[in-house]
């Protein structure tokens, strides 16, 4: 395929060109450099006109195997990265927490190694614990990608969103984007301030301050718990997922409440920019975070979002499998 | 026997000495103390130069493990790992399984400790029976059979009420009570202090003023009832703040701080190794500041003890997810390079305070013999070698257990020897000119 030609003549205004990834995992944007960052979405770029091909299929990742190792419930992101795979020829196993040996007592430790041991190429790793994705890269030999782990970092999500933001944008640095919600748990959100900070977006995060983390103004980003001064000019609104079970761990006192000081209206959309986008990583609760109104209005952009995970998630296993590289020794 | 130590610099602040004496042992007592002291047959042991000879170490904060958690520790390899780090004796948690809440468990320890013959062990019994938080252990069983104070450790005393009345009926005989200072609905499930590091890792943390409440707690039923209370582990600088009010009110309080607490800070759990487990401990790794206050409270005085929370765990419990990993780090062999390099060498306080916080006043606040080498005390001894350079080595340890963060960790200061009741049960391989010890 011709991505790799294209992608080592491009070059983003905010970096300098790099042609591969210095790591063999991803475990997080925090480890990436913005030439880093560029190359992916750049390559991912080639990959999404794969996808818009009759035949959506390149030999890419040909005789690679890939495990998607799912120790929490996902449709998203597991569908995603089992298409981006199939998508560049690679040969994947799926594996979910339910029919598992860990179930049986099982350490992840010890599952991880015995996956090794029939040697897959990539391990794609989901799991409800933070650092799961390091503990891993610490003792495999394949490449690890974090497809979510506890409430750390989701780097394709954040890539994805990068992504989506720049076709529309046509850059990042100095666009506003501010991300409302559960900021106290969000993967997402770690990803995305990561990722944004370093390619110089101003970066605003809105939630109750029982649901902002310690010490958020070291992330580099600007809080408050004024939803109308975080929407204000801005250019992206990322609405994050407040997870219903919140409200027992007295974060606020009811979903309807969290809507009237929070939720993302028409009305609260005014203040941003006319050309603004709205995201939300998925999966929406409508009527909580975010009116309907909103979700499928015309600023909307949650479904492209989802669409270019594929090409995102092609670009990540393309560069871990060892790019340009790989296909010239295959 | 008598052995004549020579020439070593003696520092023993329960008596005012600091400088080059000799120190006569005969049999398992301490039998002189003095300048040029004469042989009268002793067998001469000269000190080499620049090593000093203090009263012997007591950590008064170890988790022995046994019974029931044999695979970690035991009673031999906790004492061994004890000497080899330069403690003469330790005190043991009671939150073996089973608990040390009565005096079968105690004596099985205490002939356990008898068996190994290594370092002095003093039990700690249990507030409550099985720690479960409702009813007070068979305190006067616990006391006779060699307990030298109560505490639920691993948990707080679970109600003001029944730490209140802990207080008052240990304070009958003279016991301190000890308290792992936490209010559990502010722990919830953290497993890292609240700050910038567990919020950048997506650790759920607990704040400082966790600690603070049990503490706060602590001191004000100590005023209420007039009995003694110890803060265990004490990592928090809102927490310190307490202890010193509570001190300058006359309140019976005392605390003790752990060598990772003035050593390490929530950045380890970042870096070098993120997500290290050996990192994960109960109080966490706090920020800068709260490490800072750990450092000034030792130079003024409002820290009592160092103790090393020495926390054995199998390599199989530390191989997990972080969140999934049991608390605690072992610290019997590295807490003296520590507080030599970190705080002695650093200029924060001369020989005689770390003697005070090793030695003097853990045998003041357990009431226990030791800390001092007055004639006619046990010959409990260790020997420093301050300028040695010292290589952690996380696979040497004597302790069953290796998690320790300080592994490849190069520090100044060491121990030389450990003597207890007069017998030399430690020598250190590397130091030159103890042979004859």
């Amino acid at each position: 395929m011709s991505a790799p030609a294209e992608t080592q003549q491009r070059r983003t205004d905010e970096t300098p060109a790099m042609t591969a990834l210095r790591s063999k995992d991803l475990l997080g944007i925090a480890e990436l450099t913005t030439g880093e960052i560029a190359l992916i979405l750049d390559t991912a770029e080639a990959m999404k006109e794969v996808g818009e091909r009759p035949i959506k299929k390149v030999p890419a990742l040909r005789g690679k195997t890939v495990v998607n190792l799912f120790f929490e419930p996902s449709t998203r992101t597991r569908t995603s990265f089992e298409i981006a795979e199939k998508r560049l020829s690679a040969d994947t196993l799926n594996i979910a927490v339910a029919t598992s040996s860990v179930v049986k007592g099982e350490t992840l430790a010890d599952t991880a190694l015995n996956l090794e041991a029939m040697r897959p190429d990539m391990i794609v790793l989901r799991h409800s614990s933070s650092g799961a994705c390091h503990l891993l890269s610490r003792i495999c030999r394949s490449a690890i990608i974090n497809a979510g782990d506890g409430m750390h970092e989701h780097p394709t999500q954040a890539l994805l969103d990068a992504f989506t933001i720049r076709e529309h944008k046509k850059r990042l640095a100095g666009l506003k984007v501010a991300i409302i919600g559960d900021l106290l748990h969000s993967r997402v959100l770690r990803s995305n301030i990561h990722l944004l900070t370093k390619m110089g977006s101003d970066v605003w995060v809105c939630g109750p301050p029982t649901l902002i983390p310690a010490d958020i103004g070291r992330f580099g980003v600007r809080a408050t718990s004024a939803v109308d001064e975080a929407v204000t000019d801005a250019d992206v609104i990322m609405l994050l997922r407040i997870q219903l079970e919140r409200m027992e761990g007295a974060y606020f006192p009811s979903l309807r409440e969290y809507f009237n000081v929070f939720g993302m209206t028409e009305a609260r959309l005014r203040r941003a920019k006319p050309d603004v986008m709205i995201m939300h990583p998925g999966p929406m609760n409508r009527g909580v975070e975010i009116a309907s109104e909103v979700a499928d209005g015309p600023y909307s952009v949650i479904l492209e979002q989802v669409a270019n995970g594929v090409a995102v998630r092609m670009a990540v296993l393309y560069l871990l499998a060892g790019g340009a590289e790989h296909e010239a020794a295959a | 026997m008598k052995r004549l130590l020579k020439g070593g610099r003696v520092v023993d602040p329960s008596n005012g000495i600091d400088g080059v004496r000799d120190v006569l042992i005969d049999g398992d007592r301490i039998a002189a103390v003095g300048r040029d002291l004469p042989v009268n047959g002793a067998t001469v042991v000269e000190i080499p130069a620049g090593f000093v000879v203090c009263p012997g170490f007591i950590d008064m904060h170890v988790h022995l493990r046994e019974p029931g958690q044999e695979h970690k520790e035991t009673v031999a390899t906790g004492t061994a790992a004890a000497v080899a780090g330069g403690f003469t004796a330790v005190a043991c948690m009671p939150n073996t399984s089973p608990v040390n809440d009565n005096a079968n468990v105690t004596a099985y320890i205490l002939a356990r400790a008898a068996e190994a013959n290594l370092a002095r062990v003093y039990p700690i019994g249990a507030v409550s029976r099985g720690s479960k938080g409702e009813l007070l252990a068979d305190i006067a069983e616990l006391k006779d059979a060699g307990c030298v104070a109560i505490t639920d450790d691993g948990h707080p005393v679970a109600t003001a009420l029944l730490l209140r009345r802990a207080l008052e009926y240990a304070g009958m005989f003279g016991m301190p009570v000890i308290d792992h200072c936490e209010d559990p609905s502010l722990k919830g499930d953290a497993v890292a202090h609240e700050g910038y590091q567990a919020a950048a890792l997506g650790l759920p943390g607990m704040p400082g003023a966790c600690e603070a409440l049990g503490v706060e707690r602590g001191t004000l039923l100590a005023e209420l009832t007039g009995s003694h209370f110890h803060v265990a582990h004490m990592s928090a600088r809102a927490s310190l703040r307490t202890v010193r009010k509570g001190k300058e009110a006359g309140v019976r309080v005392t605390c003790e701080v752990a060598p990772h607490h003035f050593t390490l800070t929530d950045e380890a759990l970042a870096s070098p190794i993120p997500y290290d487990t050996n990192t994960k401990m109960n109080p966490p790794l706090r920020e800068a500041a709260d490490r800072d206050a750990m450092l000034s409270g030792i130079a003024d005085g409002s820290i009592d003890a160092i103790a090393t929370d020495h926390a054995p765990h199998h390599y199989d419990e530390k191989n997990v997810e972080f969140d999934r990993a049991p608390f605690g780090i072992v610290g019997l062999e590295t807490a003296v390079p520590l507080a030599l390099d970190r705080l002695v060498h650093a200029g924060l306080i001369r020989l005689p305070r770390l003697v005070e916080l090793l030695s003097v006043n853990p045998a003041r606040i357990l009431r226990v013999p030791g800390g001092t080498l007055v004639p006619g005390a046990p010959a409990d001894v260790t020997i420093l070698a301050p300028d040695l350079t010292v290589r952690v080595e996380a696979a040497a340890l004597r302790s069953r257990s290796k998690n320790t963060p300080f592994d490849g960790w190069e520090l100044r200061g060491g121990v030389a020897a450990t003597i207890v009741g007069g017998r030399t049960l430690f020598v250190n391989a590397v130091v030159e000119g103890l042979k004859e010890l």
